[in-house]
């Protein structure tokens, strides 16, 4: 890997940071739901997939069943499964390589990788490494502070830390979003995401706009 | 063992089987046009997707607070081609400030 992207770079970090500061709520929150410093610490380090980790947390306070907390983790997973589609082509690792890549595949390094598309294919594959590393890394810290109890922080509200973080998806998908084809296909995800959240269990919401991946992507683009 | 040991192991085989079945997918699978079209749309729709409940949704209702104003500022950050760490900083500032007072 030459010399990183400076642009690139910054932009891996503050996704990293941002993001792996939620570690501590989820810390808390596995801690709570009966889960030992331990295993809340397994979890981050070998489950690394925030949705799936507050559903397991969610699952198993609220009483569930083992099953149960495996199966939504897994549902929310296939976001992951489907990342791993897009970014292979990209990525081409084999081997370890590909192990490690597989293991790193989440919302954030996806979406910084997507977001260097008009830099090239370098720069997509040095967000999308350095992305995944910086969450791992913030991510497992924070948690671990968070399962011993750090309240230093206390809210992440407090903080702007719920702003924040969709703030950094937003300005992730922005420079994917050039035409008004695009931009009518973004909204309608995000409209159906917001109606169906009622109605349907956490994550569900979000893993069904591919739904409009599908039907938008079907016919060529006009 | 326990349950959550249990919980602990069987997710995370889960995670790892699912995005490393991802790369197991032979690339000329991949290259039919209209796969690749739905293929780069995905990431786009689920962020979309992910943007919009984590603004105006809490435990499945919907909820309207500082978050939305915090988003409203980002977008107008980034509608004036604001740098990246701009944008954020100003979302959490808005939404912070509008929590606290």
């Amino acid at each position: 890997m030459s010399r990183v992207n400076r642009a690139t770079a910054t932009q891996s970090f503050s996704v990293s940071f941002t993001v792996g500061l939620y570690g501590t709520a989820f810390g808390a929150a596995s801690i709570a739901a009966g889960f030992s410093v331990l295993q809340t610490c397994f979890l981050s380090l070998l489950t690394f997939s925030g949705a799936s980790q507050f559903a397991v947390a969610g699952v198993m306070g609220a009483g569930g069943t083992a099953i149960s907390a495996i199966a939504t983790a897994s549902l929310l997973g296939t976001r992951n499964m489907l990342y791993a589609l897009r970014m292979a082509p990209i990525l081409r690792v084999t081997g370890v390589k590909k192990v490690i890549a597989a293991h790193i595949t989440i919302d954030e390094s996806t979406g910084v990788a997507i977001s260097q598309e008009k830099l090239g294919t370098q720069a997509m594959k040095e967000g999308f490494w350095l992305t995944g590393f910086g969450v791992y890394t913030f991510w497992n810290i924070f948690t671990l502070l968070g399962a011993l109890g750090a309240q230093a922080m206390g809210n992440p509200s407090a903080w702007g830390l719920d702003a924040a973080v969709p703030a950094a998806f937003l300005g992730l998908l922005w420079p994917n979003l050039t035409n008004n084809y695009e931009r009518a296909i973004a909204v309608s995800a995000l409209v159906m995401a917001i109606v169906l959240s009622p109605v349907l269990s956490a994550g569900l919401p979000i893993i069904s706009t591919v739904v409009l991946a599908v039907v938008f992507g079907w016919k060529a683009r006009t | 063992m326990s349950t959550f040991w249990i919980v602990v192991i069987g997710s995370s085989i889960a995670l790892f089987a699912l995005r490393y079945s991802g790369y197991l997918i032979p690339e000329k699978y991949l290259t039919n046009p209209r796969v690749l079209r739905i293929n780069t749309l995905i990431p786009i729709v689920l962020m979309s997707a992910m943007v919009g409940v984590q603004t105006v949704t809490e435990n499945g209702k919907w909820v309207i607070d500082q978050r939305l104003a915090g988003i409203a500022v980002a977008v107008i950050a980034l509608m004036l081609k604001a740098p990246y760490f701009f944008v954020m900083i100003s979302a959490a500032l808005t939404s912070a400030l509008l929590y606290r007072f």
